[in-house]
């Protein structure tokens, strides 16, 4: 509702540590959100070649981190990184990247279009996807690239109607995307890569005639407008509702608007810059002001905004709820009862026995102690914390079962962050920003401001896996120690090995590949034996040319993937000669390459197989070979090749039977001329029964005999290829033409699977004893089956015949069998 | 539905679900629409993670299959790649980006499975498409849980890889595998291995172990110990036809990523007053896993029990069945309705399962297969081995299946510790003239990889072998076993006994036997941290994962799962492989038959 009013709370965070002549009049100031840098550049403005702006970087403190003069070009806007890299756009559209202690890391273009119509306003903003840089040209175009560690620039739509410079605009994200919000006189436009659309803020005042200034939340969800009338609008950010509009009833244009308002508040509020005057402004008609002294810019933060000014850094926000309940004036709050039960407990007086009654006949207790563990987390004073803390701690005494988790976790996190916020490190951060940002981005940043030590000391104080933790903290120490020109190379990586001997996971590479790109190779190749992790190694031994070192890491790794990267490497690099002897030295190596080649380069294969005399597999080759070839004479060619290979690699066998394939294959053609049937590619058998199928008995007979088929099986092809044809008086000319190696009974079977029980029975008789009853049996001969059988006197085979007796019709026949089979011998 | 991977001794699911997270993280990197594009090969190996629902939920739209060319038209912002890391599928994938309509960009990502390469992005780089990518990740697939107690890498062509080609790619990834395993379930403190593969495994396990140091946090071991076992340390076993109800069902129907298809006509639905009978003509697909209660009960049962079982179990659900007529109350009737979808699951998967016995039955009742049968087990009892078999010579002589004869020749090469050169000749000669000539680099490789191998002068160790681990058991019992041999109906699988010789009494009682096996034995210890030592109740069981490098047979799961189930065996297995084989499958992998280009 309107008539409460949050109450806004401005604390002092430091009294500057710089000293600096003018205060921030005529710079360009970037600080960091969460506590970070401060980027000044004075007398920007200065066109005179001559003289040299000085580049300064302090801390949140005031204290000086870097200062170097100026030397590039006229720069348009400073801005920081969510690492904690400074970016500093000049009028020509590029970008230049330092980190916080002014080291030069990198550059980069906005693009042609921006450097030919320069640069007129530039924001940087912070996205899901990184830092991004917005570029306003000359041309009143927008260019846009969201994430400046991979830079893909977008160039959006034209807004219609535009003549001048926008009177404002804001760097949305929405929907995953970042659009502009340009105002241009009364008119709101969204850009987005495709559309410019217009815009209406929902009931926004009348009065209004153009908007001249606006501001996104930090949280890119609420919007700010401040209209010519003096009115500021306030609502969501996809212009779909609206908060509150309150009339400042100030016609002048601002310095710096800035959103101010803690997360899940219920409390709109903007705060509204000035020369001379801050204006808060909420959901309520009334403002709250404050008077500036000093030239001041404003940082906004996640749960209020910093007022950064010559000589004082302070901090404005909306006070947290569990604080006002406890020091509100008469608060009867449990959390304000309890920290009164605790100061008479110190004092000894009984009243603390009564505060105590009181709050425990509410059953408040818990609650009480929950608002006074929350207020210390909001409070700067680390004194307020104590007594809210201990409070707390009083209160927990009269629970049983209360959960301590959130006490301890809440005196570790203060801990850290009274440490931090220390002048000397001059990180002001809340705890709220802390919890936001993680302990992990906390880290990093000590870590860019080679704060190791402290960086260590918070690592184990909060317990935090030594693998995120201390390791990653000393491996940042070891990459900055590399680099340091002064300390010799025996030096350093006995320093380092001493140092990081006992973390665990420590990645060696990562500090030799530092070592290397400050040009130390050889304490590179010192720091990569101590990295555990061979495959580690291989990229950065490549890189320095130390090819055969990185081929046996990488073949100790066991990762055939690197081995292969290596020796593709070592293709490109050695010549053909020293190649192959280098893999000639690593079989592992040498294989793979070989299964590479197989599939992708054959004629290297065979080099391969040539250069180590490998007969054998050369013979493999050329009769793989044979079988891509089209032309027969191409492919006989290839056989000839292979049967030469064979021999000399002494493999006999090998070399007479391609010596046959090539046979076959010329007799195939030969009789394909001829005959005119189609022959080449089949198997010998295939050929034979081809032939005996249309008649060419001979044939068949001369390849019998040249090839030397085994009698058996070129009984059963002839035996089978005459019954396909049912050439019944050639299969019985056949029978007869020597005693058959396969016996009878196959005849007799191949007669009866080709439906001819008549010319089967001609072969029964001359079937053996042992496969007589079969042989009878197959012709359905159940009585010839039984003679036998009896004969022979063997018990299984009288019960293979009775079980094909029928009990009503071989009658007789069963019990002649029963007969026999009782008189059998047992054995 | 993951409910098989639940039922074992070690909760695989856990496995399975940190797959998944991988997966669906990966996908809502890519953020919006997608369409994802296929290495075929993949599908089935995925399908054991995620079904397509899983994809849908991630705005999975379509799906199609690499191919070269353009990728079909799909209203989709992104389009991902699955694919293994291969140079040639990095080409089609560089046609495919070229191709793309320049007017409606979409997005491209690739995942990698199981592995990023360096050498597949510098082909990217090359054809110049690299830069296309939004993201380019690996999605870490070594060991997927294939049942209850059963890890696979489903790494088709590892053997080949890694006896015939050198190549121990498949190798790194099973050792990343492991890793993983550890990483989930505890580091395992004990490690003993055989074979040449299973050597190098270990040692990159405990260099990478180094490497991690740190990196891990601190689980209860829940494996005590690891048994790496190379598939060439036994290579008779997967030879020899597979006799229990599961290993038959993959000699004849193959089984691929835990599905079967099977010839439908027996599976006709048959249904009333519907007219004309429509036969099915696409095949039954089924799932095979212990998920299904009478499948579980039933897989790894000696054929020749599987019938009794059934009737058994038939009994019991008509008679479940029956109860309906005794409800008489209204919460009788309740009861019984609420056990209706389970019975009525139980009597289709009896129904399916009777159908399946029957068609397997049909082929081990006939002739042949009895026949083929018997001289498999002459040879392993070392019958006539040293001569050339009148059986194979028939078989040659009638052209049955090529893969039939290599499996025979090769068994009996290996039961005979090679062959007489005359005799191998001679099997290599009828062998190339029935079949072609083009199979002598088959018949190449199946001498370097070991199964094919003339004579040496030392002397044929196999029956010494056979006796020691008595390989051979005369009176086996198929109903109601007591030995492992039943699942090959009399041959004890060499692998499966020196995993049960390793748990009691131990490896030092067979030196002998072991250094007659190729490749080095060894055993390693992993530091454990203190605190983390197991401590065992009393009559509690060790757990050992036993991992085949090379494959493993149906078979020789079902004679772990027998050891396990025994009575005071002291020791349950886990089972992990690159592949689920059976001779069949093997000897494909192995073999090399050029296509024929003449016109």
């Amino acid at each position: 509702s309107s008539f409460i009013c949050a109450n806004y709370l401005k604390i002092e965070l430091y009294e500057m540590g710089w000293n600096l002549k003018d205060g921030l009049r005529d710079c360009l100031v970037a600080a960091a959100p969460y506590g970070g840098p401060i980027a000044l550049l004075k007398a920007h403005n200065r066109r005179s070649p001559s003289a040299r702006p000085q580049l300064e970087i302090f801390s949140s403190s005031g204290l000086p981190l870097a200062s170097f003069p100026w030397k590039s070009g006229m720069v348009k806007q400073l801005g920081w990184t969510v690492s904690d890299d400074l970016l500093c756009v000049q009028e020509d559209g590029t970008v230049l990247v330092y980190d916080l202690l002014g080291g030069f890391k990198r550059h980069f273009s906005m693009g042609n279009e921006v450097s030919q119509s320069q640069v007129l306003e530039t924001k940087i903003f912070h996205s899901p996807y990184g830092t991004g840089v917005a570029i306003l040209t000359g041309a009143l175009r927008f260019t846009l690239a969201t994430n400046i560690d991979d830079i893909k620039l977008r160039r959006l739509p034209e807004v219609p109607g535009l003549q001048g410079a926008p009177s404002c605009w804001a760097v949305l994200t929405q929907d995953r995307q970042s659009k502009v919000l340009v105002a241009s006189g009364p008119h709101l436009f969204i850009l987005d890569n495709t559309a410019c659309t217009p815009v209406t803020p929902p009931g926004l005042s009348p009065q209004a005639s153009s908007i001249v200034h606006m501001c996104v939340s930090f949280s890119y969800k609420y919007l700010a407008l401040l209209t010519d009338s003096g009115h500021v609008w306030m609502g969501t950010s996809n212009l779909k509702e609206k908060l509150s509009e309150v009339d400042t009833k100030i016609k002048g244009s601002p310095k710096q608007m800035a959103w101010c308002r803690r997360p899940k508040s219920q409390q709109p509020s903007a705060v509204v810059m000035w020369d001379g005057l801050l204006l808060v402004v909420g959901e309520c008609k009334e403002t709250i002001q404050y008077h500036l002294e000093d030239d001041s810019i404003l940082v906004p933060e996640l749960d209020g905004v910093r007022i950064i000014s010559g000589t004082h850094h302070e901090l404005l926000q909306e006070v947290p709820g569990a604080c006002e309940e406890i020091f509100k004036i008469a608060s009867m709050a449990p959390g304000a009862l309890l920290l009164e039960a605790h100061k008479e407990y110190e004092k000894e007086s009984q009243k603390a026995d009564e505060y105590l009654r009181e709050i425990k006949e509410q059953s408040l207790l818990s609650e009480a102690v929950r608002q006074c563990v929350e207020a210390a987390g909001h409070e700067h004073e680390p004194e307020t914390q104590k007594t809210l803390l201990r409070a707390a701690s009083f209160g927990k005494c009269f629970l049983s079962n209360f959960p301590p988790e959130q006490f301890v976790s809440m005196c570790k996190d203060l801990r850290v962050l009274n440490a931090v916020r220390d002048y000397t490190v001059g990180i002001p951060l809340s705890h709220t920003q802390f919890k936001q940002m993680t302990l992990q981005v906390l880290i990093d940043r000590l870590v860019y401001r080679k704060l190791y030590l402290l960086a260590i000391e918070v690592c184990r104080y909060l317990k935090t896996p030594e693998y995120q933790g201390v390791s990653r903290v000393l491996k940042h120490w070891a990459c900055y120690k590399v680099q340091q020109k002064e300390e010799s190379d025996e030096v350093i990586a006995k320093a380092v090995s001493v140092k990081l001997a006992d973390a665990a996971g420590i990645s060696y590479s990562e500090i030799a590949t530092k070592a290397y790109e400050s040009g130390r190779t050889e304490l590179a190749i010192k720091l990569l034996e101590f990295e555990p992790r061979s495959g580690e190694q291989v990229p950065l031994l490549l890189k320095m040319k130390k090819s055969p070192l990185a081929l046996s890491k990488a073949i100790e790794s066991g990762d055939t993937d690197l081995v292969y990267t290596v020796v593709m490497y070592l293709k490109n690099e050695l010549n053909r000669g020293d190649f192959f002897m280098m893999l000639r030295n690593q079989p592992v190596a040498l294989s793979l390459y070989k299964q590479f080649c197989k599939h992708q380069e054959q004629e290297t294969l065979k080099d391969l197989f040539n250069q180590d005399d490998d007969h054998e597999e050369l013979g493999n080759f050329y009769v793989k070979a044979s079988y891509k070839e089209q032309r027969l004479e191409a492919r006989i060619a290839h056989l000839q090749s292979a049967v030469d290979e064979y021999y000399k690699a002494k493999n006999e066998f090998s070399a007479k039977t391609t010596e046959d394939e090539m046979r076959l294959l010329r007799f195939q053609r030969k009789l394909e001329e001829e005959k005119d049937e189609q022959l080449v590619g089949f198997s010998l058998q295939d050929t034979m029964t081809t032939l005996l199928s249309v008649g060419l008995h001979k044939h068949a007979e001369q390849l019998y005999k040249d090839f030397r088929m085994p009698d058996k099986r070129f009984w059963w092809l002839k035996l089978k290829a005459l019954a396909e044809k049912e050439d019944w008086e050639e299969l019985e000319k056949f029978s007869k033409s020597k005693k058959s190696p396969i016996g009878y009974l196959p005849f007799v079977e191949v007669c009866i699977k080709h439906h001819n029980k008549c010319e089967a029975r001609k072969y029964v008789a001359k079937v053996s004893p042992e496969q007589k009853v079969k042989a009878h049996l197959a012709v359905g001969d159940v009585e010839g089956a039984a003679e036998a059988a009896i004969e022979r006197r063997n018990e299984s085979e009288i019960s293979t015949v009775l079980s094909r007796c029928s009990a009503t019709t071989d009658h007789l026949l069963v019990e002649r069998l029963n007969r026999a089979k009782a008189t059998v011998p047992k054995k | 539905m993951a409910s098989h991977l639940f039922c074992g001794r070690v909760n695989l699911n856990i496995l399975r679900e940190a797959a998944r997270k991988d997966l669906r993280e990966f996908l809502d990197k890519c953020s919006g629409s997608k369409a994802i594009v296929w290495d075929e090969y993949l599908t089935g190996p995925f399908g054991l993670i995620a079904q397509y629902s899983l994809l849908k939920e991630h705005e999975v739209e379509k799906m199609f299959t690499l191919k070269g060319g353009r990728i079909p038209s799909a209203a989709v912002k992104n389009i991902v790649f699955f694919v293994r890391p291969r140079l040639e599928l990095m080409d089609i994938i560089a046609e495919n980006v070229a191709s793309e309509d320049k007017l409606h960009p979409r997005d491209f990502h690739i995942l990698f499975v199981p592995r990023r390469s360096l050498l597949c992005e510098q082909r990217l780089k090359e054809k110049g498409v690299l830069n296309s990518f939004t993201n380019i990740d690996e999605y870490i697939l070594d060991l997927i849980p294939y049942d209850g107690d059963l890890l696979s890498m489903e790494s088709e062509s590892s053997f080949r890889e890694c006896y015939l080609e050198s190549d121990q790619t498949s190798l790194y990834h099973a050792a990343k595998g492991l890793m993983t395993l550890q990483a989930l379930y505890g580091t395992i403190p004990q490690i003993f291995g055989k074979g040449e593969c299973a050597r190098h495994v270990a040692n990159m396990m405990l260099r990478m172990k180094r490497e991690f140091a740190g990196s891990h946090t601190q689980i209860l071991p829940v494996f005590d110990t690891l048994l790496l076992l190379d598939r060439n340390v036994d290579l008779l076993t997967p030879l020899a036809t597979q006799l229990t109800y599961e290993g038959l069902i993959d000699e004849i129907f193959s089984i691929t990523n835990g599905y079967v298809k099977l010839p439908p006509e027996k599976f006709a639905q048959k249904k009333q007053g519907e007219g004309g009978k429509d036969l099915p003509t696409e095949p039954k697909k089924l799932q095979l896993n212990s998920a299904e209660e009478l499948y579980a009960e039933i897989r790894d049962k000696n054929f020749n029990a599987v019938g009794a079982a059934l009737s058994k179990k038939a009994k019991v659900i008509s008679a479940a069945f029956e109860e309906r007529h005794n409800a008489k109350t209204v919460g009788e009737i309740k009861q019984f309705v609420s056990q209706l979808p389970h019975m009525q699951a139980a009597r289709s998967s009896l129904a399916n399962h009777t159908s399946i016995a029957e068609l397997i039955k049909d082929i081990t009742t006939s002739e042949d297969f009895f026949d083929s049968l018997t001289v498999e087990q002459e040879f392993m009892t070392g019958v006539d081995t040293d001569k050339v078999s009148t059986y194979i010579e028939d078989c040659v002589a009638q052209k049955d299946p090529l893969i039939k004869i290599l499996r025979l020749v090769c068994m009996q090469s290996v039961c005979n510790n090679g062959l007489k050169q005359k005799v191998l000749d001679f099997y290599k000669r009828e062998i190339l003239q029935t079949y072609g000539y083009k199979h002598i680099l088959t018949l190449k490789n199946l001498e370097k990889v070991g199964l094919l191998k003339p004579q040496s002068t030392m002397r044929n160790n196999y029956p010494t072998i056979r006796k020691t681990l008595k390989l051979w058991m005369e009176d086996t019992n198929e109903q109601n076993p007591n030995d492992i041999s039943y699942v090959y109906s009399g041959y004890a699988p060499l692998s499966v006994r020196l995993t049960q010789v390793l748990a009691r009494p131990g490896w030092r009682s067979i030196e002998e036997v072991l250094k007659m096996l190729p490749g080095p034995h060894f055993e390693e210890r992993q530091q454990v941290p203190t605190g983390l030592h197991k401590k065992r109740q009393p009559g509690e069981n060790r757990t050992t994962l036993v991992f085949f490098l090379g494959g493993v047979t149906y078979a020789e799961i079902a004679a772990l799962r027998f050891l396990s189930n025994m009575e005071d065996s002291g020791t349950e297995y886990i089972i992990a492989t690159t592949k689920l084989i059976n001779g069949t499958s093997w000897i494909k992998s192995l073999m090399d038959s050029p296509e024929e280009n003449l016109p």
